[in-house]
Protein backbone atom coordinates (compact mmCIF):
# COMPACT_ATOMS: atom_id res chain seq x y z
CA UNK A 1 0.00 0.00 0.00
CA UNK A 2 0.92 3.45 -1.06
CA UNK A 3 1.76 5.38 2.22
CA UNK A 4 -0.36 8.36 2.53
CA UNK A 5 1.34 11.65 3.94
CA UNK A 6 -0.99 12.92 6.78
CA UNK A 7 -1.09 16.76 7.62
CA UNK A 8 -3.19 15.78 11.23
CA UNK A 9 -0.08 15.62 13.66
CA UNK A 10 -0.31 14.63 17.36
CA UNK A 11 2.00 16.31 20.18
CA UNK A 12 2.62 13.23 22.80
CA UNK A 13 3.18 15.99 25.19
CA UNK A 14 0.20 17.31 25.59
CA UNK A 15 -2.00 14.47 25.03
CA UNK A 16 -4.05 13.13 28.11
CA UNK A 17 -5.35 10.32 26.52
CA UNK A 18 -8.76 11.74 27.50
CA UNK A 19 -10.79 9.75 24.39
CA UNK A 20 -12.50 12.85 22.93
CA UNK A 21 -10.77 12.76 19.37
CA UNK A 22 -10.90 8.96 19.08
CA UNK A 23 -14.70 8.74 19.82
CA UNK A 24 -15.74 11.71 17.83
CA UNK A 25 -13.28 10.46 14.39
CA UNK A 26 -15.33 9.30 12.18
CA UNK A 27 -13.46 6.68 10.29
CA UNK A 28 -12.73 4.85 14.30
CA UNK A 29 -8.85 5.45 12.87
CA UNK A 30 -7.34 6.41 16.55
CA UNK A 31 -6.61 4.37 19.38
CA UNK A 32 -5.64 5.50 22.92
CA UNK A 33 -2.41 3.43 24.08
CA UNK A 34 0.34 3.69 26.92
CA UNK A 35 -1.68 7.11 28.02
CA UNK A 36 -2.10 8.82 24.67
CA UNK A 37 -3.81 8.90 20.96
CA UNK A 38 -2.42 7.11 18.38
CA UNK A 39 -3.13 7.77 14.93
CA UNK A 40 -4.36 4.78 11.99
CA UNK A 41 -2.39 6.68 8.84
CA UNK A 42 -4.27 4.10 6.85
CA UNK A 43 -8.10 5.06 7.91
CA UNK A 44 -6.97 8.83 8.87
CA UNK A 45 -8.93 10.69 5.84
CA UNK A 46 -7.68 14.56 7.44
CA UNK A 47 -11.02 16.11 8.37
CA UNK A 48 -9.56 17.39 11.46
CA UNK A 49 -12.04 16.60 13.90
CA UNK A 50 -10.02 15.52 16.15
CA UNK A 51 -8.31 18.45 16.14
CA UNK A 52 -11.79 20.66 16.97
CA UNK A 53 -12.74 18.46 19.13
CA UNK A 54 -9.10 18.06 21.44
CA UNK A 55 -9.41 19.97 24.79
CA UNK A 56 -5.52 20.04 25.57
CA UNK A 57 -4.58 21.31 21.91
CA UNK A 58 -2.19 18.47 21.16
CA UNK A 59 -3.67 17.75 17.39
CA UNK A 60 -2.50 20.31 15.23
CA UNK A 61 -2.20 20.37 11.51
CA UNK A 62 0.92 20.44 9.99
CA UNK A 63 1.79 23.30 7.26
CA UNK A 64 4.96 24.94 5.86
CA UNK A 65 6.17 28.51 7.60
CA UNK A 66 5.51 31.57 4.85
CA UNK A 67 9.41 32.37 6.72
CA UNK A 68 11.07 29.42 5.85
CA UNK A 69 10.21 29.90 2.17
CA UNK A 70 11.51 33.13 1.28
CA UNK A 71 14.07 31.57 -0.92
CA UNK A 72 11.20 31.58 -3.94
CA UNK A 73 12.33 34.83 -6.06
CA UNK A 74 8.43 35.20 -7.35
CA UNK A 75 6.46 34.58 -4.47
CA UNK A 76 2.15 34.14 -5.84
CA UNK A 77 -0.07 33.93 -2.95
CA UNK A 78 -3.07 31.74 -3.20
CA UNK A 79 -5.82 32.68 -1.12
CA UNK A 80 -9.14 30.88 -0.66
CA UNK A 81 -12.35 33.04 -0.51
CA UNK A 82 -12.94 31.51 3.06
CA UNK A 83 -10.03 34.33 4.04
CA UNK A 84 -12.13 36.90 2.98
CA UNK A 85 -14.52 36.23 5.39
CA UNK A 86 -11.90 36.64 8.64
CA UNK A 87 -11.97 40.24 9.16
CA UNK A 88 -14.24 41.88 11.45
CA UNK A 89 -15.92 45.47 9.17
CA UNK A 90 -14.35 43.85 6.15
CA UNK A 91 -16.68 45.21 2.83
CA UNK A 92 -13.57 44.95 0.21
CA UNK A 93 -11.79 42.43 -0.53
CA UNK A 94 -8.95 44.39 -2.11
CA UNK A 95 -7.61 45.97 1.10
CA UNK A 96 -6.68 41.88 2.10
CA UNK A 97 -5.14 41.58 -1.71
CA UNK A 98 -2.51 44.14 -0.64
CA UNK A 99 -2.14 43.69 2.62
CA UNK A 100 -0.91 40.33 0.93
CA UNK A 101 1.54 42.58 -1.15
CA UNK A 102 2.51 44.46 1.80
CA UNK A 103 3.61 40.89 3.57
CA UNK A 104 5.82 39.71 1.34
CA UNK A 105 4.22 38.32 -1.74
CA UNK A 106 4.85 39.36 -4.70
CA UNK A 107 1.32 38.39 -7.33
CA UNK A 108 -1.54 37.15 -5.54
CA UNK A 109 -4.10 34.61 -7.53
CA UNK A 110 -7.35 34.12 -6.05
CA UNK A 111 -8.60 31.20 -6.03
CA UNK A 112 -12.05 31.96 -6.23
CA UNK A 113 -11.12 33.25 -9.88
CA UNK A 114 -9.85 29.66 -10.52
CA UNK A 115 -13.38 28.35 -8.78
CA UNK A 116 -15.98 30.76 -11.34
CA UNK A 117 -13.89 29.03 -14.35
CA UNK A 118 -14.27 25.52 -12.72
CA UNK A 119 -18.46 26.70 -11.76
CA UNK A 120 -18.10 27.47 -15.60
CA UNK A 121 -16.95 24.04 -16.83
CA UNK A 122 -18.87 21.88 -14.30
CA UNK A 123 -21.69 23.52 -15.95
CA UNK A 124 -20.23 21.91 -19.51
CA UNK A 125 -19.11 18.72 -17.62
CA UNK A 126 -22.96 18.08 -16.30
CA UNK A 127 -24.06 17.93 -20.32
CA UNK A 128 -21.72 15.32 -21.46
CA UNK A 129 -23.85 12.21 -22.76
CA UNK A 130 -23.15 9.30 -20.03
CA UNK A 131 -21.63 9.92 -17.08
CA UNK A 132 -22.30 8.87 -13.76
CA UNK A 133 -25.04 11.20 -12.30
CA UNK A 134 -25.27 12.61 -9.50
CA UNK A 135 -21.93 14.21 -10.08
CA UNK A 136 -19.83 14.86 -6.93
CA UNK A 137 -17.80 17.54 -5.90
CA UNK A 138 -14.39 17.16 -6.26
CA UNK A 139 -13.11 20.62 -4.08
CA UNK A 140 -13.18 18.76 -0.65
CA UNK A 141 -10.21 16.25 -0.21
CA UNK A 142 -11.59 14.63 2.65
CA UNK A 143 -14.51 13.82 0.58
CA UNK A 144 -12.81 12.27 -2.46
CA UNK A 145 -10.78 10.32 0.18
CA UNK A 146 -13.56 8.85 2.32
CA UNK A 147 -15.07 7.78 -1.11
CA UNK A 148 -11.64 6.22 -1.94
CA UNK A 149 -11.91 4.25 1.08
CA UNK A 150 -15.58 3.72 2.08
CA UNK A 151 -17.46 4.01 -1.35
CA UNK A 152 -15.55 2.58 -3.96
CA UNK A 153 -18.89 2.40 -6.00
CA UNK A 154 -19.21 5.62 -6.22
CA UNK A 155 -15.50 6.65 -7.34
CA UNK A 156 -16.90 7.20 -10.93
CA UNK A 157 -19.23 9.65 -10.12
CA UNK A 158 -16.71 12.59 -8.67
CA UNK A 159 -16.40 14.89 -11.12
CA UNK A 160 -13.05 14.62 -12.64
CA UNK A 161 -11.70 18.34 -12.59
CA UNK A 162 -9.30 19.85 -10.75
CA UNK A 163 -9.98 22.06 -7.57
CA UNK A 164 -9.84 25.45 -8.12
CA UNK A 165 -6.88 25.56 -5.61
CA UNK A 166 -5.21 23.75 -8.43
CA UNK A 167 -6.42 25.49 -11.49
CA UNK A 168 -5.20 28.38 -9.14
CA UNK A 169 -1.61 27.06 -9.30
CA UNK A 170 -1.71 26.45 -12.79
CA UNK A 171 -2.46 29.49 -14.07
CA UNK A 172 -1.19 31.90 -11.49
CA UNK A 173 2.67 29.72 -12.72
CA UNK A 174 1.34 30.68 -16.34
CA UNK A 175 0.99 34.00 -15.65
CA UNK A 176 3.99 34.36 -14.01
CA UNK A 177 5.71 33.01 -16.64
CA UNK A 178 4.35 35.27 -19.25
CA UNK A 179 4.83 38.26 -17.22
CA UNK A 180 8.63 37.59 -16.66
CA UNK A 181 9.78 35.42 -18.82
CA UNK A 182 13.50 35.97 -16.90
CA UNK A 183 11.86 33.84 -14.40
CA UNK A 184 13.02 29.90 -13.84
CA UNK A 185 10.34 27.53 -13.33
CA UNK A 186 11.86 26.76 -9.91
CA UNK A 187 12.18 30.26 -8.82
CA UNK A 188 8.17 30.70 -8.97
CA UNK A 189 6.00 29.24 -5.62
CA UNK A 190 2.69 29.42 -5.08
CA UNK A 191 1.42 29.18 -1.80
CA UNK A 192 -1.87 27.92 -0.89
CA UNK A 193 -2.94 29.76 2.34
CA UNK A 194 -5.45 26.78 3.71
CA UNK A 195 -8.55 27.13 5.68
CA UNK A 196 -7.71 23.04 6.34
CA UNK A 197 -5.87 19.75 7.37
CA UNK A 198 -6.99 18.17 4.21
CA UNK A 199 -5.79 20.47 1.42
CA UNK A 200 -2.79 20.17 2.69
CA UNK A 201 -2.54 16.53 2.44
CA UNK A 202 -3.83 16.88 -0.54
CA UNK A 203 -1.40 18.87 -2.10
CA UNK A 204 1.25 16.70 -0.29
CA UNK A 205 0.01 13.27 -1.67
CA UNK A 206 -1.41 14.25 -5.09
CA UNK A 207 -4.79 12.53 -5.78
CA UNK A 208 -4.13 9.79 -8.22
CA UNK A 209 -1.14 10.51 -10.49
CA UNK A 210 -2.20 13.99 -10.70
CA UNK A 211 0.73 16.59 -8.74
CA UNK A 212 -0.20 18.94 -7.09
CA UNK A 213 1.00 22.34 -8.81
CA UNK A 214 0.75 24.27 -4.96
CA UNK A 215 4.26 24.61 -4.22
CA UNK A 216 4.39 25.72 -0.49
CA UNK A 217 1.09 25.18 2.07
CA UNK A 218 0.61 28.25 4.62
CA UNK A 219 -1.92 28.29 7.06
CA UNK A 220 -5.15 30.41 7.03
CA UNK A 221 -4.06 31.49 10.60
CA UNK A 222 -0.83 32.37 10.16
CA UNK A 223 -1.69 34.38 7.32
CA UNK A 224 -4.10 36.13 9.05
CA UNK A 225 -2.09 37.41 11.93
CA UNK A 226 0.51 38.49 9.77
CA UNK A 227 -2.70 40.59 7.54
CA UNK A 228 -3.87 42.24 10.97
CA UNK A 229 -0.73 43.39 10.89
CA UNK A 230 -0.08 45.23 8.08
CA UNK A 231 -3.29 45.83 6.52
CA UNK A 232 -4.31 49.34 6.40
CA UNK A 233 -7.68 50.94 6.29
CA UNK A 234 -6.91 54.74 5.93
CA UNK A 235 -6.32 54.37 2.21
CA UNK A 236 -8.70 53.47 -0.25
CA UNK A 237 -6.53 50.27 -1.80
CA UNK A 238 -6.53 50.08 -5.73
CA UNK A 239 -8.85 47.17 -7.23
CA UNK A 240 -6.97 43.96 -8.05
CA UNK A 241 -9.82 41.67 -7.48
CA UNK A 242 -10.73 39.52 -10.33
CA UNK A 243 -13.58 37.23 -8.96
CA UNK A 244 -17.50 38.28 -8.45
CA UNK A 245 -20.06 36.79 -6.04
CA UNK A 246 -19.85 33.06 -7.29
CA UNK A 247 -16.02 32.60 -6.49
CA UNK A 248 -16.52 33.94 -3.11
CA UNK A 249 -19.50 32.00 -2.51
CA UNK A 250 -17.60 28.68 -3.00
CA UNK A 251 -16.20 29.39 0.31
CA UNK A 252 -19.27 28.56 2.64
CA UNK A 253 -21.98 25.25 1.89
CA UNK A 254 -23.90 25.58 -1.30
CA UNK A 255 -21.98 28.18 -3.05
CA UNK A 256 -20.41 25.82 -5.57
CA UNK A 257 -23.97 24.15 -6.49
CA UNK A 258 -25.56 27.64 -6.82
CA UNK A 259 -23.39 28.70 -8.95
CA UNK A 260 -24.39 25.84 -11.16
CA UNK A 261 -27.75 27.33 -12.51
CA UNK A 262 -29.67 24.35 -11.95
CA UNK A 263 -31.88 23.42 -9.09
CA UNK A 264 -31.30 19.37 -9.38
CA UNK A 265 -28.48 19.90 -6.79
CA UNK A 266 -27.48 18.43 -2.83
CA UNK A 267 -25.22 20.48 -0.88
CA UNK A 268 -24.46 18.46 2.73
CA UNK A 269 -22.38 19.55 5.00
CA UNK A 270 -20.63 18.03 7.98
CA UNK A 271 -18.97 14.65 7.98
CA UNK A 272 -21.21 12.84 9.94
CA UNK A 273 -23.96 14.46 7.09
CA UNK A 274 -21.79 13.80 4.25
CA UNK A 275 -21.31 10.17 5.14
CA UNK A 276 -24.94 9.65 5.54
CA UNK A 277 -25.43 11.26 1.93
CA UNK A 278 -22.92 9.42 0.30
CA UNK A 279 -24.33 6.10 1.73
CA UNK A 280 -28.03 6.80 0.58
CA UNK A 281 -26.39 7.65 -2.95
CA UNK A 282 -24.99 4.43 -3.27
CA UNK A 283 -28.47 2.77 -2.11
CA UNK A 284 -30.10 4.03 -4.43
CA UNK A 285 -32.99 6.28 -2.48
CA UNK A 286 -32.09 9.58 -3.18
CA UNK A 287 -33.80 12.01 -5.47
CA UNK A 288 -32.37 12.08 -9.08
CA UNK A 289 -29.84 14.65 -8.42
CA UNK A 290 -27.18 16.38 -11.49
CA UNK A 291 -24.80 17.37 -8.67
CA UNK A 292 -23.92 17.06 -5.01
CA UNK A 293 -21.76 19.52 -3.42
CA UNK A 294 -19.83 17.81 0.33
CA UNK A 295 -18.27 19.74 2.33
CA UNK A 296 -16.54 17.70 5.15
CA UNK A 297 -16.62 21.00 8.14
CA UNK A 298 -19.34 22.63 8.83
CA UNK A 299 -20.64 25.50 7.03
CA UNK A 300 -18.35 24.63 4.11
CA UNK A 301 -14.53 25.79 3.76
CA UNK A 302 -14.78 28.66 6.60
CA UNK A 303 -15.69 25.64 9.39
CA UNK A 304 -12.03 24.79 8.35
CA UNK A 305 -9.66 23.81 11.26
CA UNK A 306 -7.58 26.65 10.21
CA UNK A 307 -9.99 29.19 10.18
CA UNK A 308 -10.00 32.09 12.48
CA UNK A 309 -13.78 32.94 13.05
CA UNK A 310 -16.56 30.64 13.51
CA UNK A 311 -17.83 29.25 10.41
CA UNK A 312 -21.53 31.01 10.57
CA UNK A 313 -19.90 34.39 11.67
CA UNK A 314 -17.14 33.76 8.37
CA UNK A 315 -20.70 33.40 6.09
CA UNK A 316 -22.35 35.92 7.67
CA UNK A 317 -19.60 38.64 6.88
CA UNK A 318 -18.76 37.00 3.62
CA UNK A 319 -22.66 38.57 2.84
CA UNK A 320 -21.25 41.68 3.60
CA UNK A 321 -17.97 41.18 1.09
CA UNK A 322 -20.09 40.42 -1.78
CA UNK A 323 -22.81 42.15 -1.26
CA UNK A 324 -21.29 44.95 -4.24
CA UNK A 325 -19.16 42.81 -6.57
CA UNK A 326 -20.42 41.43 -9.97
CA UNK A 327 -21.86 37.84 -9.94
CA UNK A 328 -18.39 36.53 -12.10
CA UNK A 329 -15.49 38.18 -13.50
CA UNK A 330 -14.82 34.96 -15.08
CA UNK A 331 -16.75 33.50 -17.90
CA UNK A 332 -15.63 30.76 -20.41
CA UNK A 333 -15.21 32.69 -24.68
CA UNK A 334 -18.66 31.41 -25.78
CA UNK A 335 -16.89 28.99 -28.30
CA UNK A 336 -15.30 27.36 -25.37
CA UNK A 337 -17.22 24.41 -25.52
CA UNK A 338 -14.78 21.92 -24.37
CA UNK A 339 -12.67 21.58 -21.04
CA UNK A 340 -8.27 21.58 -20.99
CA UNK A 341 -7.21 18.78 -20.86
CA UNK A 342 -4.59 20.02 -18.57
CA UNK A 343 -8.01 20.37 -16.19
CA UNK A 344 -8.60 16.96 -15.96
CA UNK A 345 -8.12 14.78 -13.65
CA UNK A 346 -7.16 11.22 -15.88
CA UNK A 347 -6.53 8.71 -12.37
CA UNK A 348 -8.41 8.35 -9.28
CA UNK A 349 -6.97 7.04 -6.18
CA UNK A 350 -7.32 3.06 -6.23
CA UNK A 351 -10.06 1.47 -3.80
CA UNK A 352 -8.15 0.97 -0.32
CA UNK A 353 -10.60 -1.95 1.46
CA UNK A 354 -8.93 -0.30 5.02
CA UNK A 355 -11.99 -2.15 6.82
CA UNK A 356 -11.47 -5.73 5.43
CA UNK A 357 -10.46 -8.20 8.37
CA UNK A 358 -8.22 -10.60 6.01
CA UNK A 359 -7.82 -11.21 2.33
CA UNK A 360 -9.09 -14.72 2.30
CA UNK A 361 -13.08 -14.70 2.75
CA UNK A 362 -12.87 -17.90 4.71
CA UNK A 363 -10.14 -16.27 7.28
CA UNK A 364 -12.19 -13.25 7.26
CA UNK A 365 -15.57 -14.84 8.12
CA UNK A 366 -14.06 -17.06 10.92
CA UNK A 367 -12.88 -13.74 11.85
CA UNK A 368 -16.13 -12.24 12.09
CA UNK A 369 -17.73 -14.93 14.27
CA UNK A 370 -15.25 -14.39 16.32
CA UNK A 371 -15.59 -10.85 16.59
CA UNK A 372 -19.49 -11.29 16.75
CA UNK A 373 -19.33 -13.93 19.56
CA UNK A 374 -16.87 -11.11 21.79
CA UNK A 375 -18.75 -8.51 20.57
CA UNK A 376 -21.76 -10.39 23.00
CA UNK A 377 -20.44 -10.46 25.88
CA UNK A 378 -19.67 -6.99 25.99
CA UNK A 379 -21.82 -3.87 27.92
CA UNK A 380 -22.45 -2.37 24.60
CA UNK A 381 -21.94 1.09 26.48
CA UNK A 382 -19.35 2.27 24.05
CA UNK A 383 -17.35 4.13 26.95
CA UNK A 384 -14.22 4.33 25.09
CA UNK A 385 -12.10 3.08 28.42
CA UNK A 386 -10.30 0.42 27.33
CA UNK A 387 -8.75 2.60 24.34
CA UNK A 388 -11.32 1.52 21.32
CA UNK A 389 -13.82 4.10 20.42
CA UNK A 390 -16.57 1.06 20.47
CA UNK A 391 -17.72 -2.57 21.98
CA UNK A 392 -17.14 -3.27 18.41
CA UNK A 393 -14.17 -1.65 17.46
CA UNK A 394 -12.66 -3.53 21.12
CA UNK A 395 -13.77 -6.74 19.56
CA UNK A 396 -12.43 -6.09 16.60
CA UNK A 397 -9.07 -4.72 17.63
CA UNK A 398 -8.75 -8.26 19.55
CA UNK A 399 -9.88 -10.26 16.56
CA UNK A 400 -7.16 -8.54 14.28
CA UNK A 401 -4.12 -8.74 16.86
CA UNK A 402 -4.39 -4.88 17.60
CA UNK A 403 -3.78 -5.32 20.97
CA UNK A 404 -2.83 -7.98 23.16
CA UNK A 405 -5.28 -10.61 23.58
CA UNK A 406 -5.51 -10.47 27.03
CA UNK A 407 -6.76 -7.10 26.77
CA UNK A 408 -9.96 -6.93 29.32
CA UNK A 409 -12.70 -4.52 29.25
CA UNK A 410 -12.60 -1.84 31.88
CA UNK A 411 -16.27 -2.45 32.40
CA UNK A 412 -16.36 -6.29 32.96
CA UNK A 413 -13.32 -6.41 35.01
CA UNK A 414 -14.93 -3.83 37.33
CA UNK A 415 -18.18 -5.73 37.87
CA UNK A 416 -16.31 -8.94 38.29
CA UNK A 417 -14.09 -7.71 40.77
CA UNK A 418 -17.36 -6.32 42.30
CA UNK A 419 -18.65 -9.32 42.27
CA UNK A 420 -15.99 -11.65 43.75
CA UNK A 421 -15.45 -9.15 46.24
CA UNK A 422 -19.38 -9.32 47.05
CA UNK A 423 -19.04 -13.28 47.40
CA UNK A 424 -15.83 -12.65 49.57
CA UNK A 425 -17.84 -10.58 52.63
CA UNK A 426 -20.69 -12.87 52.67
CA UNK B 1 -15.67 -25.92 2.32
CA UNK B 2 -19.18 -24.99 4.15
CA UNK B 3 -19.09 -22.19 6.27
CA UNK B 4 -21.12 -19.66 6.81
CA UNK B 5 -22.08 -16.82 8.72
CA UNK B 6 -25.62 -15.52 9.78
CA UNK B 7 -26.56 -11.88 10.66
CA UNK B 8 -29.89 -11.26 12.42
CA UNK B 9 -32.02 -8.35 12.36
CA UNK B 10 -35.54 -7.58 14.06
CA UNK B 11 -36.77 -4.99 11.78
CA UNK B 12 -38.90 -2.52 13.83
CA UNK B 13 -42.34 -2.08 11.69
CA UNK B 14 -43.22 1.28 13.94
CA UNK B 15 -40.12 3.84 13.00
CA UNK B 16 -39.71 5.02 9.66
CA UNK B 17 -36.42 6.66 10.79
CA UNK B 18 -34.78 3.55 11.38
CA UNK B 19 -35.52 1.57 8.51
CA UNK B 20 -32.60 1.27 6.82
CA UNK B 21 -30.09 0.77 9.97
CA UNK B 22 -30.35 -3.05 8.64
CA UNK B 23 -28.89 -2.53 5.23
CA UNK B 24 -26.31 -0.08 6.71
CA UNK B 25 -25.13 -2.81 9.32
CA UNK B 26 -24.90 -5.20 6.74
CA UNK B 27 -23.30 -2.52 4.10
CA UNK B 28 -20.49 -2.60 7.10
CA UNK B 29 -19.96 -6.50 7.79
CA UNK B 30 -19.67 -7.28 4.04
CA UNK B 31 -17.06 -4.57 3.54
CA UNK B 32 -14.90 -5.72 6.72
CA UNK B 33 -15.60 -9.29 4.52
CA UNK B 34 -13.23 -7.97 1.67
CA UNK B 35 -16.65 -8.84 -0.85
CA UNK B 36 -16.79 -6.53 -4.17
CA UNK B 37 -18.19 -3.54 -3.84
CA UNK B 38 -20.40 -4.13 -6.60
CA UNK B 39 -22.14 -6.88 -4.76
CA UNK B 40 -22.32 -4.97 -1.68
CA UNK B 41 -24.04 -2.16 -3.20
CA UNK B 42 -26.41 -5.27 -4.53
CA UNK B 43 -27.14 -7.30 -1.28
CA UNK B 44 -27.52 -3.58 0.33
CA UNK B 45 -29.84 -2.21 -2.06
CA UNK B 46 -32.16 -5.44 -2.15
CA UNK B 47 -32.14 -4.99 1.96
CA UNK B 48 -33.00 -1.46 1.90
CA UNK B 49 -35.54 -2.02 -0.69
CA UNK B 50 -37.47 -5.35 1.41
CA UNK B 51 -36.45 -3.41 5.03
CA UNK B 52 -38.91 -0.84 3.69
CA UNK B 53 -41.45 -3.00 2.55
CA UNK B 54 -41.58 -4.44 5.74
CA UNK B 55 -41.89 -1.59 7.82
CA UNK B 56 -44.61 0.06 5.60
CA UNK B 57 -46.68 -3.13 4.66
CA UNK B 58 -45.62 -5.55 7.04
CA UNK B 59 -45.12 -3.93 10.75
CA UNK B 60 -42.09 -4.92 10.78
CA UNK B 61 -40.22 -8.45 10.61
CA UNK B 62 -37.01 -10.09 10.53
CA UNK B 63 -34.14 -10.38 8.70
CA UNK B 64 -31.30 -12.99 7.95
CA UNK B 65 -28.38 -12.17 5.96
CA UNK B 66 -25.98 -15.34 5.31
CA UNK B 67 -22.97 -15.26 3.59
CA UNK B 68 -21.92 -18.68 1.92
CA UNK B 69 -18.82 -18.77 0.05
CA UNK B 70 -20.68 -18.99 -3.28
CA UNK B 71 -23.39 -16.70 -2.49
CA UNK B 72 -25.33 -14.66 -0.33
CA UNK B 73 -28.29 -15.44 1.05
CA UNK B 74 -31.26 -13.06 2.08
CA UNK B 75 -34.46 -14.09 3.58
CA UNK B 76 -36.87 -11.19 5.04
CA UNK B 77 -40.09 -12.64 6.79
CA UNK B 78 -43.14 -10.76 7.97
CA UNK B 79 -45.93 -11.72 9.12
CA UNK B 80 -48.09 -9.04 7.74
CA UNK B 81 -51.29 -9.07 5.44
CA UNK B 82 -49.42 -11.18 2.58
CA UNK B 83 -49.34 -10.57 -1.26
CA UNK B 84 -52.29 -10.67 -2.96
CA UNK B 85 -51.32 -10.95 -6.70
CA UNK B 86 -47.97 -11.22 -6.59
CA UNK B 87 -47.61 -10.41 -10.46
CA UNK B 88 -49.03 -7.07 -10.38
CA UNK B 89 -46.90 -6.51 -6.88
CA UNK B 90 -44.16 -7.44 -9.54
CA UNK B 91 -44.89 -4.18 -11.44
CA UNK B 92 -42.80 -1.28 -11.77
CA UNK B 93 -45.07 1.72 -9.89
CA UNK B 94 -47.58 -0.16 -8.51
CA UNK B 95 -48.12 0.46 -5.21
CA UNK B 96 -50.73 -0.37 -2.17
CA UNK B 97 -48.87 2.28 0.29
CA UNK B 98 -51.40 4.97 2.00
CA UNK B 99 -51.08 7.99 0.56
CA UNK B 100 -49.31 8.89 4.41
CA UNK B 101 -46.59 6.36 3.50
CA UNK B 102 -46.56 8.11 0.00
CA UNK B 103 -46.64 11.90 1.57
CA UNK B 104 -43.29 10.33 3.32
CA UNK B 105 -41.54 9.54 -0.06
CA UNK B 106 -42.49 5.76 0.19
CA UNK B 107 -44.55 3.72 -1.87
CA UNK B 108 -42.72 4.51 -5.33
CA UNK B 109 -43.95 1.25 -6.50
CA UNK B 110 -40.05 -0.09 -7.37
CA UNK B 111 -39.63 -2.16 -3.94
CA UNK B 112 -40.03 -5.78 -5.20
CA UNK B 113 -38.93 -4.77 -8.80
CA UNK B 114 -35.52 -3.37 -7.32
CA UNK B 115 -34.97 -6.12 -5.36
CA UNK B 116 -35.67 -8.77 -8.19
CA UNK B 117 -33.34 -6.57 -10.38
CA UNK B 118 -30.58 -6.64 -7.95
CA UNK B 119 -30.48 -10.03 -6.83
CA UNK B 120 -29.86 -12.96 -8.89
CA UNK B 121 -32.64 -15.15 -7.74
CA UNK B 122 -35.93 -14.23 -5.64
CA UNK B 123 -38.75 -16.34 -4.42
CA UNK B 124 -41.91 -15.17 -2.95
CA UNK B 125 -43.76 -17.26 0.14
CA UNK B 126 -46.69 -15.45 0.61
CA UNK B 127 -50.41 -16.01 2.19
CA UNK B 128 -53.13 -13.59 2.20
CA UNK B 129 -53.41 -12.49 6.36
CA UNK B 130 -51.02 -14.74 7.21
CA UNK B 131 -47.76 -12.97 5.84
CA UNK B 132 -44.34 -12.95 3.52
CA UNK B 133 -41.27 -14.84 2.78
CA UNK B 134 -38.39 -13.04 0.77
CA UNK B 135 -35.74 -15.07 -0.23
CA UNK B 136 -33.02 -13.94 -2.39
CA UNK B 137 -29.31 -14.57 -3.66
CA UNK B 138 -26.08 -12.57 -4.98
CA UNK B 139 -24.26 -15.02 -6.22
CA UNK B 140 -20.31 -14.22 -5.31
CA UNK B 141 -18.95 -16.31 -7.90
CA UNK B 142 -19.07 -15.72 -12.07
Amino acid sequence: MIHYKHSVELDVEKCTGCTACMRHCPTEAIRIKDGHAHIDTDRCIDCGECIRVCQSKAKKAMCSKFEHYQHYKWKIALPPPSLFGQFDGLDDVNYVIQGLKDIGFDDIFEVAKAAELVSAYTRLYLKIPGIKKPVISSACPVIARLISLRFPYLKDNIMPLLPPMEIAAILAKEKAKKEHPELKDEEIGTFFISPCAAKVSYIRNGYGDYKSNVDVVVSLSEIYFLLVGAMKKDKQPEIMTESGKVGIGWATSGGESSALLNDSYLAADGIENCIKILDQIENGNIPQLEFVELNACIGGCVGGVMTIENPFIAKTRLQTVRRYMPVSLNHLPADEKFIPEGYFLNTSPSYIPISRLSNNMGESMRMMAQIENIKKELPGIDCAACGSPTCRAFAEDLVRGKIPSDSKCVVLAQKNSEEENGNDSK
Amino acid sequence: MNESLTFHFDVDGTDFTSAGQASANVKRSLRQLGLAPDIIRQVSIAMYEGEINMVIHAGGGEADVTVFEDKIEIVLKDHGPGIKDIDLAMQEGYSTATDTVRSLGFGAGMGLPNMKRYTDEMHIETEVGKGTTIKMYVNLTD
